[in-house]
């Protein structure tokens, strides 16, 4: 992702001017050691959001008609299947692993090269494993909070993982010989995931007397929920048997 | 794109206070906690959608009304509250903590008010539930099912007091909405003691009202 390097630029400048400043005045949180320059990151975040992204998403919003947009998403959706498949099984999901894999098989050719998702009305629902949550199972600790524009709240961990991720994503291996091809399609795809946010831009302003703090929190608290993700959805899946 | 996922949680939780809706104080005292949580649901569901019809814009008010209405018999904000300010709370004079629930109360309402107002046909799907008649603690598991996306889990903890079931917290995704804020808000003490903490809340929930009011 080139695309990335210009913003680690503005992104030192402003630590270099004023990140470091704002941290001196707020009770460190033992989570986020670097908050100054989180902080820092998370202000480059919005203005290129409100810059171009958010302009950007409208754009694609106005422009292009629901069940198109729906194409859009599950097309992209559909290749990682495959990344989420291979998830489960090194995660020890073996069923998880298998439903991925039919997935991937049902929508790239009933689902036309995945523009439909058909294996969803079948009952096959997508996963969410990724390599992160691998490297969780294998007991890889977080480390320390980071906010990275443009992709939101992170750890090391959660960026290691989603560089496997993103490395193994059949899409960008397909057409890694077109530059041009390969930069439009991470585009769109940046594009229509910005627009699914649009009905609640103005959320957390809303919501939060510190939207950075709030963010965090959220993120910090999800992960710490994350690993009992599997507890929950086999207690879930246990309730649901009983009532069958 | 974790930014992302993470505000759509936020905007999940629209919904948990959409779903609860119109239902006289008597008969819901008397309703088990998974029925209230369903009961309530569909009735600001259905209502939602009516209102939505509508103009959006002038609806951002009629829809505050309803959601007040409907969500201050069913919610436990003075716990609510207290979770979310932490320890301090006990260092709050009783007037402090009356003011404090009652701004953090406008500011979740006026907030999930307008986020409702983007409601646009999500289904919800009620888990199923099991308690042990003597339990006073429980939790009531949902998941949102939206067009085109992932469900997205909504959970709410719910205690027995004499008036019925009420809602203490509100889960999404693993995330408590609650204690979310408990760090801004223990920033805000630190800096100026617990009524620094009701100013920034009523300045926050003014400028909320203000940009409301603008056309």
């Amino acid at each position: 992702m080139k695309s990335v390097y210009p913003f680690c630029v503005i992104a030192l400048l402003a630590l270099l001017t004023g990140g470091c400043a704002s941290q001196a005045q707020r009770a460190p949180v033992a989570a986020d050691p670097f908050e100054g320059f989180n902080r820092a990151m998370f202000s480059v975040h919005r203005e290129v959001d409100s810059a171009l992204m958010r302009p950007l998403a409208k754009g694609y919003d106005t422009a292009v008609p629901l069940p198109a947009r729906m194409s859009v998403s599950n097309f992209f959706d559909n290749f990682r299947d495959l990344g989420r498949s291979g998830n489960a099984l090194l995660q020890g999901k073996g069923e998880a692993g298998a439903t991925g894999l039919a997935r991937l098989l049902v929508n790239s050719t009933l689902g036309i090269f995945g523009l439909f998702d058909v294996a969803s009305e079948m009952g096959l629902e997508a996963g969410n494993e990724n390599f992160a949550q691998t490297l969780t199972h294998w007991g890889a600790p977080p480390g320390p909070y980071l906010f990275v524009p443009l992709m939101g709240p992170n750890t090391p961990r959660d960026l290691a993982g989603w560089s496997v991720d993103q490395s193994i994503y059949p899409l960008w291996r397909h057409v890694d010989d077109h530059p041009a091809l390969r930069n439009s399609l991470a585009g769109v795809n940046l594009v229509r995931q910005r627009a699914l946010l649009l009905p609640i831009d103005h959320l957390l302003d809303e919501a939060s007397l510190d939207p950075y703090a709030y963010l965090r929190d959220a993120y910090l608290q999800s992960r710490i929920a994350a690993p009992d993700d599997d507890a929950y959805r086999d207690e879930a899946d246990a309730a649901n048997a009983d009532v069958q | 794109m974790h930014i992302f996922r993470f505000v759509v949680i936020a905007a999940a939780s629209l919904l948990s206070f959409a779903a609860f809706a119109e239902e006289s104080a008597t008969s819901a005292t008397q309703l088990t906690p998974d029925a209230l949580v369903q009961h309530v649901t569909e009735d600001v569901l259905a209502l939602l959608k009516q209102q939505n019809k509508g103009g959006k814009e002038s609806n951002t008010q009629k829809t505050i009304d309803m959601v007040e209405a409907k969500v201050l018999p069913h919610f436990n904000f003075n716990h609510m509250t207290a979770l979310a300010v932490g320890r301090e709370w006990n260092k709050a004079s009783a007037t402090q903590k009356t003011t404090l629930a009652q701004q953090f109360h406008d500011l979740l309402v006026r907030t999930y008010a307008n986020a409702v107002t983007s409601y646009s046909g999500q289904k919800v799907r009620y888990k199923p539930f099991k308690m042990k008649p003597e339990e006073t603690d429980v939790l009531v598991r949902t998941e949102i099912q939206q067009p085109g996306g992932r469900p997205i889990q909504l959970d709410y903890s719910l205690e027995k007091t004499d008036n019925g079931w009420k809602v203490y917290d509100v889960v999404v995704a693993g995330v408590s909405l609650v204690t979310n804020y408990r760090a801004s808000f223990s920033e805000e003490v630190r800096k100026g003691g617990i009524d620094g903490l009701i100013k920034s809340l009523s300045d926050k929930n003014a400028s909320l009202k203000k940009n409301q009011e603008k056309p």
